[in-house]
């Protein structure tokens, strides 16, 4: 793609993200109606899920970045996966900070050991974990393998992690959309808000790599000055 | 296959010449029992329940450091290289290693499992056998994603203190199971419900093995 | 037969190599020399296979027939650090290193092996005991114990007393004399170019000069070496 297509790819991205950013923050916290029980406060789950949702989908990109940098060795999957697992922490951190203010009216506790709310700092650790591997080694090649390798231990070892903890006692409301227990009438801010957390993580996303390559284009440029010295 | 087994010697060999990581382990280990001791403090009734997350924590520990050494000892004169340069599968030098940690860490459980014993006032009789399959199920999965982790760290600035830090969320699942499966043992002794946590762990151990068996040269090489 | 083309490995910002282009027939001797930082070292580690190249192709083909992959059993490396165990005797390393590269272990072939490098009765003391040149000695049987056609050494005459500079270079006689192929970075200029058969400059992570000693005489490597070296 040319810079300019880029450059107008990332106006349109930007563009629609303000659009969506703000018919969702309408939706959320104007269109949906009010909870019986919970009031306003149900409000921040449509925050809150959404968050964890992009978060996952983050960690997943990181493990097929980081596997396909494995197999194909082309820095541009690296800087994807460096991408992916920043964004990741980013979005998980807002799913660990909203998640206790919603928890302490409604459990009366900041927060409890369970499953979901284990798992989710578990995995916030490994990809932390993760940014610290890369901070540890300078060489940028050698960086760039071990990190993908720690991606992928990292990715698969999250199903294992919550499914080992699954069997403890569970307080947190189970997947309300599978068993349908989220009102029809709330679906569409939900869905609205699951929207807008996607386009923001695709429009970071693209920020953040073209950030990194540019960085590695900008190291290439140097090395070839250093030559020509 | 008597690669593996020769570097698995080779690292027996030097540490029952040194001592270096198992004086360590034990040292640690036990020091972790005896904290835990006073951190429970009169719980006397609350004690056999705790017992089993307080030997893993212990196990944990302990295994930590030795993996810490594990590489360490490659490092010094430029050992690893020589590893790297066996005409065979790199893979080969990873289940070597794996090997001889594994048999250190389960020395060094026995040792702090009898001393959890005579420290906490435990009696168990029948429970050995089933105790030992979970020590030894835990200790594989434990060191298969720890030798890999410790050949990442000891090329790092952080070296020591990165271990730990991927280490034990990775391990999670390991030690959630293991310390589940070993309050089943000393706490229920029902032990159709060792199952779920056995295959858990066995599942962990054999997915990480061969990850870390397909990805160790690529950690490896500069 | 060794062909590197195009080969360049960066660490970040710095460039080892860059563009460096070796072809090395089987039965070559060739000493490498350069400053410190030239990329000597980066080059032999690539040859070695410990590291990979970030550019370039690198193909090695053993004299011998070999199956694909068993490369490395081919190649003995000889580095600045002696990869031995401190804490094991000598003659223990030699037979752990025996049994990862598959050549007899039993003690007359491993006590031979220690004879020829001058260590012969030393086999059970602890290499922690030994000099920096018995280690060296001890190095260089432990690198070259399976017999491998390619020989690459780093500065292999550090540490060596003058008996043991002699005894190396007669190593390195028979071994040319076999028909193997040795690749030496050395940073003495006049023992390198006694010893090597070509002469082969690394300045700035490329090939600088490469020159067939009967060529030049020393004074005119001398002369052409010297600016290479500032």
């Amino acid at each position: 793609m040319s810079g300019k297509a880029q450059y107008r790819l990332d106006i349109l991205l930007g563009i629609l993200l303000f659009a969506g950013m703000s018919f969702a923050l309408y939706m959320a916290l104007i269109g949906a109606p009010t909870e019986r029980t919970m009031g306003d406060l149900q409000r921040i789950f449509y925050f809150h899920v959404p968050a964890a949702i992009t978060g996952l989908a983050a960690f997943a990109t990181n493990f097929v970045s980081s596997l396909v940098f494995l197999l194909r060795k082309n820095r541009r999957w690296d800087a994807l996966a460096l991408a992916s697992a920043e964004l990741g922490i980013l979005f998980f951190c807002m799913v660990l900070v909203t998640g206790p203010i919603w928890a302490k009216p409604v459990w009366f506790v900041w927060w409890t050991w369970s499953p979901r709310l284990t798992a989710s700092f578990i995995l916030c650790l490994l990809y932390v974990a993760y940014m610290l591997i890369r901070k540890s080694y300078e060489d940028p090649e050698r960086k760039a393998s071990v990190s993908a390798v720690f991606g992928v231990i990292a990715f698969v070892d999250a199903p294992l992690v919550w499914f080992s903890i699954r069997w403890w006692r569970d307080i947190h409301p189970s997947p309300m959309l599978e068993t349908g227990g989220l009102d029809p009438s709330m679906r569409p801010a939900f869905y609205a808000c699951l929207g807008a957390f996607l386009i923001l993580f695709l429009y970071l996303l693209r920020r953040r790599f073209c950030l990194e390559t540019m960085r590695n284009k900008v190291d290439g440029l140097l090395l070839r000055l250093d030559e020509m010295r | 296959m008597h690669k593996i087994w020769a570097i698995f010697r080779k690292d027996l060999l030097i540490e029952f010449r040194t001592k270096d990581s198992l004086t360590a382990m034990l040292f640690f280990g036990i020091v972790v029992l005896v904290v835990f001791n006073f951190a429970l403090g009169s719980l006397h009734q609350a004690v056999r329940s705790a017992v089993p997350g307080v030997l893993w924590v212990a196990f944990a520990f302990s295994g930590t450091l030795g993996l810490n050494r594990l590489f360490a000892v490659e490092k010094e004169n430029g050992c690893l290289q020589g590893l790297l340069m066996i005409p065979a599968d790199r893979g080969a030098v990873y289940l070597g290693k794996m090997l001889a940690s594994c048999f250190f860490m389960l020395i060094a459980e026995a040792v702090l499992f009898i001393a959890a014993l005579v420290l906490f006032n435990l009696t168990v009789r029948n429970e050995i056998p089933w105790l030992m399959l979970v020590f030894v199920v835990g200790t594989l999965g434990f060191t298969a994603v720890g030798t890999l982790l410790s050949a990442i760290a000891v090329n790092t600035r952080l070296r020591e203190v990165l271990l730990p830090l991927m280490l034990f969320p990775v391990i999670l699942p390991i030690l959630i199971n293991a310390v589940e499966a070993t309050d089943i043992i000393l706490n229920s002794a029902d032990y159709g419900a060792l199952k779920l946590p056995l295959t858990v762990m066995s599942a962990f151990t054999i997915i990480f093995a061969t990850i870390s068996y397909l990805l160790f040269e690529r950690v490896l090489e500069e | 037969m060794i062909e590197a083309r195009n080969l360049g490995k960066y660490f970040g910002r710095f460039a080892a190599l860059n563009n460096l282009h070796l072809t090395v027939s089987d039965g070559e001797f060739i000493a490498l020399f350069g400053k410190n930082g030239a990329g000597k070292t980066t080059l032999l580690r690539i040859l070695a296979g410990l590291s990979r190249p970030s550019r370039g192709e690198l193909k090695i083909k053993p004299s011998r027939q070999a199956p694909p992959g068993a490369v490395r059993g081919h190649i003995g490396y000889l580095s600045h650090e002696t990869s031995l165990y401190m804490d094991l005797t000598a003659v223990e390393n030699l037979r752990f290193h025996a049994r990862l590269t598959d050549v007899p272990s039993d003690d007359r072939a491993l006590a031979m092996r220690m004879q020829q490098v001058g260590l012969a009765g030393r086999e059970r003391d602890p290499v922690r005991n030994f000099s920096r040149g018995m280690q060296q000695r001890l190095a260089i049987a432990r690198a070259f114990l399976h017999n491998p056609d390619i020989l690459l050494l780093d500065e292999p005459f550090t540490g060596l007393d003058s008996s043991g500079c002699d005894f190396f270079k007669s190593f390195l006689a028979a071994a040319h004399a076999d028909g193997k192929t040795c690749i030496m970075a050395i940073h003495d200029t006049r023992l390198g170019y006694e010893i090597a058969e070509r002469l082969v400059v690394i300045s700035r992570g490329a090939v600088a000069l490469d020159a067939a000693k009967p060529s030049l005489d020393y004074a005119q490597f001398r002369e052409k070496l010297e600016p290479l070296l500032a």
